[in-house]
């Protein structure tokens, strides 16, 4: 057998680590060994397995997709849908990374949990989300990758919430979980069309016969991927659907490390890289795509620069980050996004397990200390550099990377974006307004970054007197991972090192056969000669500019502690709020919703008028009329024989005729 | 399996003994001590189960006839006999009956207290009563026993129900009763019709399906009484408002089987009856628009309605609503996978629906309330309680991998070719599903424990675990793994839309459904 089939292993492990850890969590939940050691284990072995299923594909690509056809899930008549896997270079890569950091953040997860009750819990919740997440990514069809795609979702539920007696929480989750349904109501839309223009919901199937069936730019098409996209735009927190992701950082640092950042919100853009060949034959969806990418990738990176909370300022720069992989994958360029999903899972996961190590820290030094100060609130920290030296080094480079200053992994992967994006202008002009969006959040992005370590490291500390005595870097099991995620961030860019510098594109190379299929309709010619260095410049001073003008600005003035510091005011304050888009949503959705269901459908359609009037109604005259009929009642058997056969005759006479 | 069937002659005996054996039950019950009825009852009920699971291997496999059949004279003169019969769809029926009815008995095992004799007599009464109506081949005996069933119900209901049981007792048998004398006088009809033109006349199901044609220009008033009679029973909206009142009103046993086998009866007799004697009727544009809409308008309105119920028992009354909405346009959608998905959702929420009422029942024995409001926390408190009540509200969300999903997905997937407006209105029910019950699960297990009277409440005692375990195994089973059950149910629902479409859909219908390659025909 071929190592590729042995990829239903890599989520057996996982499985197992759910059930074994689930176990522990009602019966034992004081074992915190066993359940590290499992919950861990059990990741790096899948994290082998990939990388066997990884070899086994690369020595024999031409095999490649591999369909590991477990159980017969759905079949009805026509409908066939197998439970199965199917193997290929985007789905080995996705394998990898999921694997990969989630192992990292398994480990890192061991330190940081340790104190907290529900351990074990949490543990399993870890597992049970590593499963779905595989499902996701190797799932063969449509209803299979839902599996995983819906999995991913309430294990985001769960884990958000895992702190559910706090009301707050809950209702994070809640609401993570509600949006995604959105977003999911339009993938089965989306699975729907399918259906019905190719009767089969396979993968390979659909991407080998989508130029046949379906005619490039029509309304099919075009119907099936911005349906697809909706659920994208759910799962991935883009523009509408996005106010759920920084909510969801309501969860433990590490969730929001893994889910929130690297794998699960990244879903939407795996997703449409699967079902490339149908957005490729629907210009239309592809420039919604990009226009929705380059939108959200500004106007989350605007809320971000007003942020005070360490991990806010993080979520909003990853669903600014996302925007950037759907402008990506919406101009064409599904390679690119696929290296900006890579890259940004290694330097998001930095810095979300860096803020949880900073989080770490503070939170130490206010327990030791009773005070009841926000340990997240960077108007609280300050100079930490010295406490937690590691930590800030580390963050560095991830904060190099995302600003995209070479030759970090993130400016190769924006780059190529932002070059696609431009190149896409040549044909369709409205590219180039998508372009400057993007390079607009470019300079935004580093901004905020800047400002973030400026405000965390940089500076007087504000921790507190007492409490700085109590600041301490965190234990080698969570600076481990760091530093691994540290070397991911500084050479990640590797794997897909373009020719310019001598690079041969490896990871596009790699995904070709699988992206081939959208890429012969639309086919991108990238800039070259000095096209492309006059933009790699301009893409590197605006990094640059940006992380000057961040630390800058943010040390030129002296912060005041989260306790007094004043309210924002006019924009500043539009920009902390969110620009209340979470208010609006809530006038203009959730309260009409309960009113109408409320008061209009259940006291008056239901209550009033169909048991008030019309059922009660009915009891009402049908007493009246008992009333008028009890005179029939006389009691003697003879009557009510004549009355019988009266009617009797009645009936068979109508019924005869 | 099918051997040792084959030795003990069971495909001969089982469909009658299954029929007595509750009937006989109620003897030791009602003559035996008080403390014994529910041990009685449970060993019946038990022995009946283990029975019935020989039919899941006596079917022909890929035959969608009716099988097992008996045809034993009753009443001569009026073409009345002993007429019954299983195919794919009833047996699943009667399976789900079968292994629904041990699990109530042992529900009320502390929750009646009065009267045991009387209430577990009435359960086995029931039992052959639900049994009856879905093996019944003769539409006399299917009406009998379609009475049968509804009088034990309005005894549970009236005698062992909650404050306002008999408003909710009375409304439950008024509404039904009304719709099933319609039916009655539906029969009759069609039965004199049918004689009119063949000069014989016979109850038999099989012979009025075959010459159903006879009701000529009656037919639309024939379906309409058919079609109201099961619509109360489903219910499909605006006829659904006895139901919430049943269920609050009802002992847990009552709501378990009321919405997980007594509701289906509504969509088993469209299924049935009501679609096949008169397809004309019931697949003409006018008809199909207006089911459509009806089971389009079932879906949203209960959820939305449930979604602010502040008692928890009426949120999953009228989560009930919208899930026989769905059943609703999977037989109108009139595909294989429709069709099919259809028979899911109906099983499925036996198991689901059918555990969310044990659940707030074991709530409600430990607390005695039903609002929501008055709980809060309980995860902290009740962690197994908590696992299993989360697990079950997934499985009715309709989360993929478990059983929820692949009844609806089947639905919408096979109605949209046909009803492509319809069905995505409907797709947005998942939307408020998971609104609904995740804001009652919350409300419920999460946020802080601020009622003191909750802090010391038990976790799942062993006989509660016993009760919900088999209900979780099957919710996990048909998620993953429904192939048995789709397989088995697959040529009687094949049988039902051949035998309903041709000829006879409105062009839309024939032309989509003909043009697409999906349609599964």
């Amino acid at each position: 057998m071929h190592l590729t089939h042995m990829v239903w292993l890599a989520v057996a492990l996982p499985v197992a680590g759910f059930l074994v850890n689930g176990a522990l969590a009602l019966w034992r939940p004081q074992a915190k060994t066993a359940v590290s050691v499992v919950g861990a284990g059990v990741l790096l072995a899948a994290f082998v397995v990939a990388l066997g299923v990884f070899a086994g594909l690369s020595n024999d690509p031409s095999q490649a997709p591999v369909i590991v056809r477990l159980w017969s899930w759905l079949p009805v008549g026509r409908l066939k849908v197998d439970f199965a896997f199917q193997v290929d270079q985007l789905a080995a890569v996705m394998l990898l990374i999921v694997t990969g950091v989630s192992s990292l953040i398994h480990l890192f997860s061991i330190g940081y949990m340790r104190e907290d009750p529900g351990y074990a819990r949490y543990f399993s919740y870890l597992n049970l989300f590593v499963v779905f997440m595989l499902v996701l990514v190797l799932g063969s069809n449509f209803p299979v990758l839902f599996i995983g795609w819906e999995g991913v979702g309430l294990c985001s539920y769960l884990l958000i919430g895992f702190w559910f007696s706090d009301k707050v929480n809950a209702d994070a989750g809640k609401k993570a979980f509600i949006m995604n349904r959105i977003g999911d109501f339009g993938f089965l839309v989306a699975t729907f069309f399918i259906w019905r223009a190719f009767g089969n919901l396979d993968f390979a199937y659909v991407s080998e016969h989508a130029a046949t069936t379906l005619a490039p730019g029509g309304a099919v098409v075009t119907a099936i991927t911005l349906f697809l996209f909706l659920g994208c735009t759910g799962k991935s927190a883009q523009i509408p659907l996005y106010t759920w992701l920084p909510d969801a950082m309501a969860g433990p640092t590490p969730v929001s490390a893994l889910i929130h950042a690297a794998t699960m919100v990244t879903a939407g853009v795996y997703l449409v890289a699967r079902t490339n060949v149908l957005f490729a034959m629907a210009p239309v969806s592809s420039a919604v795509v990009a226009g929705i990418g380059a939108v959200t990738a500004l106007f989350a990176a605007t809320i971000g620069l007003r942020q005070y909370d360490i991990k806010k300022v993080l979520a909003y720069s990853t669903v600014s980050q996302l925007g950037y992989m759907f402008l990506g994958a919406g101009t064409g360029a599904y390679a690119s996004g696929i290296f900006h999903l890579a890259t940004h899972a290694f330097f998001k996961a930095l810095l979300f397990l860096g803020s949880g190590n900073v989080i770490h820290a503070m939170h130490q030094a206010y327990h030791a200390t009773h005070s009841h100060e926000d340990a997240q609130d960077m108007r609280n920290m300050g100079g930490l550099r010295q406490y937690t030296p590691v930590t800030f080094w580390l963050m560095l480079i991830a904060t190099l990377a995302i600003a995209g200053i070479p030759p970090f992994a993130g400016f190769f992967s924006k780059d190529e974006i932002l070059a696609a994006a431009f190149a896409r202008g040549a044909d369709a002009p409205v590219y180039y307004v998508f372009y400057g969006m993007g390079v607009l959040a470019a300079l935004l992005t580093a901004f905020y970054m800047a400002r973030l370590m400026a405000m965390t490291f940089f500076g007087e500390n504000r921790t507190g007197e007492r409490e700085r005595a109590h600041l301490h870097e965190a234990p080698w099991i969570m600076t481990g991972p760091l530093v691994v995620l540290g070397v991911l961030s500084v050479i990640g860019g590797a794997i897909n090192l373009p020719p310019f510098i001598g690079g041969h594109a490896a990871l596009e190379h790699w995904l070709e056969p699988v992206l081939e299929p959208g890429l012969r309709f639309s086919h991108l010619a990238m800039p070259t000669g000095s096209a492309e260095y006059v933009l790699v410049g301009a893409a590197v001073a605006i990094g640059v500019i940006g992380l000057w003008l961040g630390f800058r600005v943010t040390l030129g003035r002296s912060i005041p502690v989260a306790r007094a510091a004043p309210p924002d005011r006019g924009f500043a304050r539009v920009l902390s709020r969110k620009y209340y888009v979470d208010e609006l949503y809530d006038a203009l959705v959730v309260r009409p919703l309960v009113w109408l269901s409320r008061v209009v459908l259940w006291r008056g359609v239901d209550q009033r008028v169909v048991d008030g009037a019309a059922v009660n109604g009915a009891a009402v005259v049908s007493r009246l009329a008992g009333g008028g009929l009890r005179l029939l009642q006389t009691g003697q058997v003879g009557v009510y024989v004549v009355l019988f056969l009266v009617g009797a005759v009645w009936i068979l006479r109508a019924v005869m005729r | 399996m099918t051997s040792f069937l084959d030795s003990i002659g069971y495909g001969r005996w089982i469909l009658h003994v299954l029929l007595l054996l509750p009937v006989v039950g109620v003897v030791p019950v009602l003559l035996g001590r008080e403390a014994w009825a529910k041990w009685t009852a449970l060993v019946v009920t038990l022995a009946e189960f283990v029975l019935s699971v020989g039919l899941w291997w006596s079917l022909i496999p890929g035959l969608g006839d009716m099988q097992l059949v008996t045809n034993a004279v009753w009443i001569r003169e009026w073409g009345i006999a002993y007429r019954v019969g299983i195919d794919g769809i009833s047996m699943v029926m009667v399976l789900l009956t079968t292994s629904l009815m041990p699990l109530s008995v042992l529900a009320s095992w502390r929750y009646i207290t009065s009267r045991e004799r009387g209430f577990y007599a009435l359960m086995l009464t029931l039992l052959t009563g639900l049994l009856g109506v879905f093996i019944a081949l003769d539409m006399f005996l299917f009406y009998v026993f379609f009475e049968v069933m509804l009088i034990p119900m309005y005894f549970i209901i009236g005698v062992w129900g909650g404050t306002n049981r008999l408003y909710a007792a009375i409304k439950f048998f008024i509404y039904t009763m009304a719709g099933s004398l319609l039916m009655l006088v539906a029969i009759v009809a069609l039965v004199w019709r049918v004689r009119a033109v063949t000069g014989q006349m016979s109850f038999s199901y099989s012979y009025l399906l075959e010459h159903a044609s006879a009701a000529g220009a009656a037919a639309p008033w024939l379906f309409a009484a058919f079609a109201l009679a099961f619509a109360i029973k489903v219910p499909i909206f605006p006829f659904h408002t006895w139901l919430p009142d049943a269920h609050v009103e009802a002992p847990t046993a009552g709501s378990v089987l009321l919405a997980s086998v007594m509701l289906k009866i509504g969509t088993y007799g469209f299924l049935r009856f009501a679609v096949p004697f008169f397809p004309q009727v019931a697949l003409s544009p006018a008809v199909s628009r207006l089911m459509v809409a009806l089971a389009v308008i079932g879906i949203i309105y209960g959820a939305l309605v449930a979604l602010v119920q502040p008692d928890f028992k009426k949120l999953v009354a009228y989560s009930s609503v919208s899930h026989l909405g769905f059943v609703m346009l999977g037989i109108w959608g009139m595909t294989l996978q429709s069709v099919q998905g259809a028979l899911m959702v109906m099983i499925s929420h036996g198991f689901s629906t059918g555990a969310l009422f044990l659940l707030i029942g074991m709530l409600y024995e430990r607390r005695h309330t039903r609002l929501i409001a008055d709980y809060g926390g309980l995860a902290r408190v009740v962690p197994v309680f908590s696992l299993i009540l989360t697990l079950v509200a997934l499985s009715s969300i309709g989360l993929p991998g478990l059983n929820g999903f692949v009844g609806e997905f089947l639905v919408l997937l096979g109605s949209f070719a046909a009803y492509p407006w319809a069905t995505g209105i409907a797709t947005t029910g998942v939307i408020f599903a998971a609104a609904y019950l995740l804001w009652a699960i919350q409300r419920l297990i999460y946020n802080r424990l601020d009622d003191r009277e909750n802090e010391h409440l038990r976790d799942l005692s062993f006989r509660e675990l016993a009760v919900l375990v088999p209900l979780v195994v099957g919710i996990v089973w048909l998620g993953l793994y429904p192939r048995p059950v789709l397989t088995r149910m697959e040529p009687a629902s094949r049988k039902f839309v051949e035998a309903v479409m041709p000829g006879s859909t409105p062009a839309a219908t024939l032309g989509a459904t003909a043009a697409i390659p999906g349609s599964g025909r």
